[in-house]
């Protein structure tokens, strides 16, 4: 087993080998632009885009031409909602989104609001999930879309994505997700879950970074998007720029891979999941953050309480986690994930993210096991609040100094 | 973000972790900040009343390896001063000696607000004036 051990899977993934060896060739030998039409190192380009495209579609049930190439889910969810609201601002500005976000979606919507648009944002309930009909409650004459994430980056919830999407069928709204976290670790199929665009990205699949996509759909309804970007009208006018072929051949492969793979890896990672998590789960005073039953395979978060986050990833400096802890971001706000569901201020201060992955072995997990329970011991040992937990004294009642 | 060297010798080998008994006149205790805000210290002395040195130091600490560090280096550096030459001890000290970033000096000031509580905590208990503790946050 090599250190540190990687449990980061929801911030990136490493790329595959087999992904890797595929766009090998397409640095050097097949360099052509894909838009060069009178050459042959254009045709090849073009060829292997069209190949990665059919790869990309079959993963999620839809068809290649209903693929549009960005940079990654962050540019795919700007190009979605911008599109969007720009391209139907005849029928109406009115949005519907939910708290817990991707900040992607949730600054892109504070982007439009400043424009003109209205934005509802749903709050859920305390397991994370949001209820369906939050969203047909929230729904006007001039709604336009709905945006819902598919599987939550912190929590690995995933939402009730197919009524959603039937639901605004029957309305007749259109119906976006980004869906980052959920394509490649969960069947995603764009037809039975009636969605209308959906963002993903191929680093969060074993895929390079620096590329990811927008399904747009084209048939029941036809869906368009205005294009952020001006220039060439590539990807049927919706994004301009020469394609990232050696990116777009791996993020081809690495699909296939999951389409292929993702049945038995869903079940190993999650019984590996399950036995990180209910050994972490009998520490004492430890919470698993989200719903259990609908979740991601690869995901747990879970709060050990009295001990902050930070102190306790600088503990564990050989397995690389995530914190909802306001000392890892810049901002000094715990998570605003965690505080959507309601936790206190204090629990969510006491969040790790666990994000398994293709290579993460059984050896890793049980190292990991260890390894946080010794160290949310040492750190409870020398936490105030844990003493004062143990003698008995409510830490609501204590009048703490402002700061 | 790395921490310095410093940082991860106290956070690793914290000095004087542990509890004194309050309940004694020679003991100050000054327990700062709060739960969410994801740092609390609590931070004691306890006093030789013939001299006014702080003989012993001890504390406990809510919160990242920098606040860790910090008051882990306070109780170091408390011990064997008096409380007059305690009260001087300045935060921007504890920032230059763990070379702490930017974003950690809230650390180093905790540190110096406990140890301004701790020493105000131990006059009061002994029929000293309290001091005026200007909160720096």
């Amino acid at each position: 087993m090599n250190l540190p051990i990687y449990l980061d899977n929801n911030a990136t993934t490493p790329t595959d080998p087999r992904v890797v060896e595929a766009m090998i060739p397409y640095f050097t030998e097949f360099f052509g632009n894909a838009a060069s039409r009178n050459h042959p190192f254009g045709w090849k380009a073009e060829e292997a885009v069209s190949y990665a495209r059919e790869q990309i579609a079959a993963l999620i049930g839809a068809n290649e031409k209903e693929i549009i190439f960005t940079s990654g889910a962050t540019e795919s969810n700007n190009l979605a909602l911008k599109g969007v609201y720009e391209m139907y601002a005849a029928k109406g500005n009115h949005f519907i989104t939910v708290s817990t976000e991707h900040k992607a979606i949730l600054d892109a919507c504070k982007h439009l609001e400043k424009q003109g648009a209205e934005v509802t944002y749903l709050s859920v309930g305390e397991d994370g999930l949001l209820n369906v009909e939050q969203i047909a409650e929230a729904m006007k004459p001039d709604t336009v879309l709905v945006s819902v994430m598919y599987g939550n980056n912190e929590l690995g919830v995933i939402q009730p994505i197919r009524e959603i999407g039937a639901l605004c069928k029957e309305r007749g709204v259109l119906f976006h997700t980004d869906a980052t976290q959920a394509v490649g670790k969960i069947p995603v199929d764009v037809m039975a879950d009636h969605i209308d665009l959906m963002s993903f990205t191929a680093h969060k699949m074993y895929g390079p970074k620096g590329v990811g996509a927008l399904y747009v759909r084209r048939k029941n309804p036809r869906v368009k998007v205005t294009a952020q970007l001006d220039g060439g009208g590539h990807e049927r006018g919706m994004r301009s720029g020469t394609l990232n072929v050696t990116g777009i051949v791996g993020f081809g492969k690495a699909c296939e891979l999951c389409r292929l793979e993702m049945a038995d890896e869903a079940k190993r990672l999650s019984a590996l999941r399950d036995k990180l998590e209910n050994a972490l789960l009998t520490v004492e005073e430890s919470y698993l953050n989200g719903n259990k039953a609908n979740r991601l395979p690869h995901t747990t978060n879970i709060s050990f309480k009295y001990v902050e986050g930070e102190g306790l990833m600088m503990g564990i400096k050989d397995i690389a986690v995530s914190s909802g802890s306001a000392c890892t971001s810049a901002s000094l706000e715990p998570s605003y994930v965690l505080k959507s569901l309601g936790l206190d201020d204090e629990l969510a201060h006491s969040s790790l993210r666990f994000g398994l992955g293709r290579f993460t072995t059984e050896e890793e997990i049980d190292f990991t096991i260890k390894c946080v329970s010794d160290a949310v011991q040492r750190l409870r040992d020398m936490s105030p609040l844990w003493e004062m937990f143990k003698e008995g004294i409510d830490l609501k009642s204590i009048q703490w100094s402002e700061h | 973000m790395a921490y310095s060297d410093k940082v991860i010798d106290h956070y690793t080998n914290p000095r004087n972790i542990g509890t004194l008994d309050k309940s004694k006149n020679t003991v100050g205790t000054g327990l700062v900040g709060a739960p969410e805000c994801g740092d609390v210290m609590r931070l004691q002395i306890e006093v030789n009343p013939e001299t006014g040195v702080i003989e012993d130091a001890k504390f406990k600490t809510f919160g990242c390896g920098s606040a860790i560090a910090s008051s882990s280096l306070a109780t170091e550096w408390l011990k064997g001063k008096t409380v007059d030459q305690a009260l001087e001890i300045d935060n921007m000290e504890i920032v230059e000696e763990l070379a702490l970033p930017p974003v950690k000096i809230h650390c180093s000031v905790l540190a110096e607000d406990a140890i301004r509580q701790a020493i105000n905590d131990y006059r009061v208990k002994n029929g000293m004036e309290p001091m005026e503790l200007e909160s720096h946050h």
